[in-house]
């Protein structure tokens, strides 16, 4: 058989189950509608306020037009180096620990197929969602700046190798770590990519310095300023040469070198990787299937004292939920990210020229100031996405243990409610005391975003969960995977359109002190009528969403057994 | 113990259990036989309560299983077919959260897990996961932690699967001991030799219906051989005596 026909073959089973899962999505009317719904929705606010933002860049003269591409630049590079990590994490699944790899395994089926077929899939399960986010991005360059029928063509042409070279060196860096790393510890290999990663989105975050770009005084005159603009950011990443590709389709020109480089090295990176496989992946595949660390350390027996007054069930789950959180590197290993992260979050936070000078106004560092919860609550909604929303598939196919017990589903749902609620609020008081102390933020809105952070915290727990329980993926194989699924998508979608509404209604209800910033007005404080009404609705918004959850998971679970 | 009235359940258009009716008494151990896909598995998920039946009735200890759901599961202790736990629990850790799911925990319960893991030789690798168990260790923790709060009933799916003869040997023993002092027991098995030394009665079970049930002695009578061997019984039973096709397979392939 050739490697195409066999490359064919070994595809058709994801393919086929990918139909199935699709025609039984529409069988199910309700849940294609709230899919379209919620999908329809996603796309024309990215779409529309992309375009506007992108409409007023280009009304700025010689400056705009080159923001707007260096913001495209900036784009691409954090999706490049996102789609990165999410091939390293998903060769992992795919080449090493898929579970009809053995069965594959024993069948002559040439080493170059299976290779071309895993990438594939690799490349579609972590691209697919970057992909969609794309669409209406583009779509708003190619609008606002007139781009004709023909820039279609140029983003496939330039999207496919920009998709293809993180997978390829996504998959090798995979190969080279499970090598490099004692088998026992296979998995471990997630800790030092999820660490590598952080190391390189930190440099690209403090090399590059955003920040400058919004405020151009930092530079030694306007030359320096539009150099700094004009010069490629990063020449050496196929991310830069995607978006130069992209620059020249808009502006209806073609630089055939970016091309060639763009495509080459695709095609020149794929060889390599498919060599380094057929030269690699028989004793890495054998060493990966060695078994894990034996012996467990003795773990949460700190934990069970402090929940000794809790019920024994309860108790009981929550140790469970946290002992196999913390002995699953898949899952602790990105809290090291999550940590360095917030750092970065903080520290920029602290570098933005609000108190710096005069070319701020109050209004506009009063609203800065107010944005820091919709920033801190997207960070927490990304976080509730990544390690509450697997929480009920990664009981998949021990789910009958909780089942044939005398449990209740309120209280499996409790439980896992709780063991995500409590150190997420932790995580969310810290990184809203933290920011609010580096800006300088007063006391009424200090405190008022205290109780928001807290409510919202509350809110996307209960809104992942849920999510997670109507889209479970239990055939995953590796938790850091389940979040890139529909559902988690859906998640994500829901819990930003709440935090969008939290946000703006209370930005109405404190629209008279925002105006009071503004130039030729007298300052005030927030009045305590503003803080209440803005309290209010905040209380109101996010706990219907939370309670709405909670109840309709709980009744999920119970219909799932009659499914 | 258990009365299964009219049980059915539908995948789709699929019937997978049609209106089966079912009495096993305290105190006895009852085989469920049948072919591949006849309902075994299904009908054992829907009185441990994993699976809601789309119409009829489970009626465990004299309580329906629909009225009372947590007090008809504390009664039972569940063996799936396949041994899927928790990877990242020590086998420790795995039978304490089992018996504080039934709510009760303390010395008693540290005993009685001692007890259990020293049963099947397991003491040595009471601290290690159950990533590290082999298939055989997984199923003699997953019975173990069918036991582990002292079920009145036991619902088995498969029970011998990956056991050593010593293991199987052992569980043999337990099971009988657990019914002589009043558990019932109901077991789900293809090796119809464990199923003609273990059992009490046996019910055959096809395309989702009950054909015979009763003791060996009754199935004999119920299929007119009187001397027949509890596999040929279920074969005439379920209509799957020898194929004939296996000798023209074997010819073509050869």
């Amino acid at each position: 058989m050739s490697v195409a026909s066999e490359y064919r073959l070994l595809l058709q089973p994801k393919w086929r189950a990918a139909l199935r899962r699709a025609s039984s999505v529409r069988s199910r009317v309700g849940r294609l509608l709230l899919v379209g719904a919620l999908g329809a929705a996603a796309w024309p606010v990215v779409y529309l306020t992309l375009a506007r933002f992108l409409a007023a860049l280009r009304q700025v003269e010689d400056i705009g037009p080159l923001l707007a591409s260096r913001l495209l630049a900036l784009g691409l590079l954090l999706f490049f180096g996102l789609l990165l990590l999410s091939n390293v994490i998903g060769a992992l699944s795919g080449f090493f620990l898929a579970r009809d790899l053995p069965a594959l395994r024993t069948t002559p089926v040439d080493g170059l197929s299976l290779y071309l077929a895993r990438l594939t899939e690799t490349l579609v399960s972590s691209s697919w969602m970057v992909l969609l986010i794309l669409v209406p991005v583009l779509a708003a360059y190619a609008r606002v700046f007139d781009a004709g029928v023909a820039f279609l063509p140029v983003s496939v042409g330039a999207l496919v190798p920009f998709l293809v070279i993180p997978a390829v060196v996504g998959s090798a860096l995979t190969l080279l770590l499970v090598r490099v790393f004692p088998a026992r510890r296979s998995r471990d290999i997630l800790l030092v990519a999820g660490l590598g990663a952080v190391a390189v989105l930190v440099l690209v975050l403090r090399v590059l310095r955003p920040e400058r770009l919004v405020n151009p005084e930092s530079y030694r005159n306007l030359v320096d300023f539009l150099e700094s603009l004009r010069g490629p950011s990063s020449p050496w990443l196929p991310s830069q040469w995607t978006a130069d590709v992209l620059v020249d389709g808009l502006e209806g020109s073609a630089d055939p070198l970016t091309w060639v480089l763009l495509w080459s090295t695709a095609a020149g990176l794929t060889t390599l990787g498919a060599s380094l496989h057929g030269w690699l992946y028989p004793a890495c595949f054998t060493r990966a299937q060695e078994g894990d660390e034996q012996k467990a350390r003795r773990s949460g027996t700190g934990l069970e004292q402090i929940l000794s007054g809790l019920a024994v069930r309860r108790r009981e789950l929550i140790l469970k939920d946290v002992r196999t959180f913390f002995r699953d590197t898949t899952q602790w290993s990105q809290l090291i990210i999550l940590a360095v992260l917030v750092v970065v979050y903080v520290y920029n936070m602290g570098a933005l020229p609000l108190h710096a000078g005069t070319t701020v106004s109050r209004y506009l560092t009063t609203v800065v100031l107010f944005l820091n919860l919709a920033l801190t609550g997207f960070v927490i909604a990304a976080i509730a996405g990544r390690f509450v929303f697997p929480a009920f598939s990664l009981e998949g196919r021990t789910l009958w243990l909780l089942r044939s017990s005398p449990v209740e589903a309120g209280e499996i749902l409790r439980s896992k409610y709780w063991t995500g609620l409590v150190p997420l609020t932790s995580l969310a008081l810290l990184l809203t005391v933290l920011t609010n102390l580096v800006l300088g933020v007063p006391p009424v809105l200090f405190f008022l975003s205290m109780v928001s952070i807290v409510l919202l915290t509350a809110s996307f727990t209960a809104q992942a969960l849920a999510w997670g329980i109507f889209f479970p993926v239990f055939e995953s194989e590796n938790a850091a995977q389940i979040p890139t699924s529909i559902g988690g998508l859906l998640y994500m979608l829901g819990a930003l359109g709440s935090l969008g509404l939290v946000v703006l209604c209370q930005g109405w209800a404190l629209r008279g002190y925002f105006v009071s910033g503004l130039p030729g007005r007298v300052p005030r404080s927030v009045a305590a009528s503003e803080a209440v009404v803005a309290l209010v609705i905040t209380v109101g918004v996010t706990m219907i969403a939370a309670v709405g959850s909670l109840r309709a998971a709980e009744a999920r679970i119970e219909s799932r057994r009659s499914g | 113990m258990i009365e299964l009235t009219s049980l059915t359940k539908r995948y789709g258009e699929f019937v997978a259990v049609d209106s089966l009716s079912l009495s096993i008494a305290a105190g006895r151990i009852t085989g469920l036989l049948g072919p591949n896909g006849a309902g075994k598995t299904t009908t054992l998920r829907m009185i441990a309560g994993i699976l809601e039946p789309d119409s009829g009735q489970v009626c465990i200890g004299g309580l329906d299983m629909a009225d009372e759901p947590l007090a008809t599961r504390a009664m039972l202790g569940f063996v799936p077919d396949r041994p899927f736990v928790y990877e990242k629990l020590t086998g420790g850790e795995l039978l304490r959260f089992t018996a504080g799911l039934h709510g009760i925990s303390g010395s008693a319960v540290e005993r009685r897990i001692d007890e259990l893991l020293d049963l099947w030789d397991l003491v040595p690798w009471k601290d290690h996961l159950v990533e590290s168990y082999s298939h055989g260790m997984r199923q003699k923790l997953i019975l173990s932690s069918a036991l582990v709060h002292a079920p009145r009933l036991l619902v088995i799916d498969e029970p011998m699967v990956g056991l050593d003869p010593k293991s199987a040997r052992i569980l043999k023993d337990l099971l009988r001991e657990f019914a002589d002092r009043g558990g019932t027991i109901l077991v789900s098995t293809h090796t119809l030799e464990l199923a003609e030394v273990l059992c009490d009665e046996i019910a055959i079970i096809d395309r989702g219906r009950i054909a015979v049930a009763g003791t060996i002695e009754d199935l004999r009578r119920a299929s007119e051989s009187h001397d027949a061997g509890l596999e040929q019984l279920f074969l005439r039973i379920t209509r799957g005596e020898t194929d004939h096709r296996i000798a023209s397979l074997l010819d073509a392939l050869a």
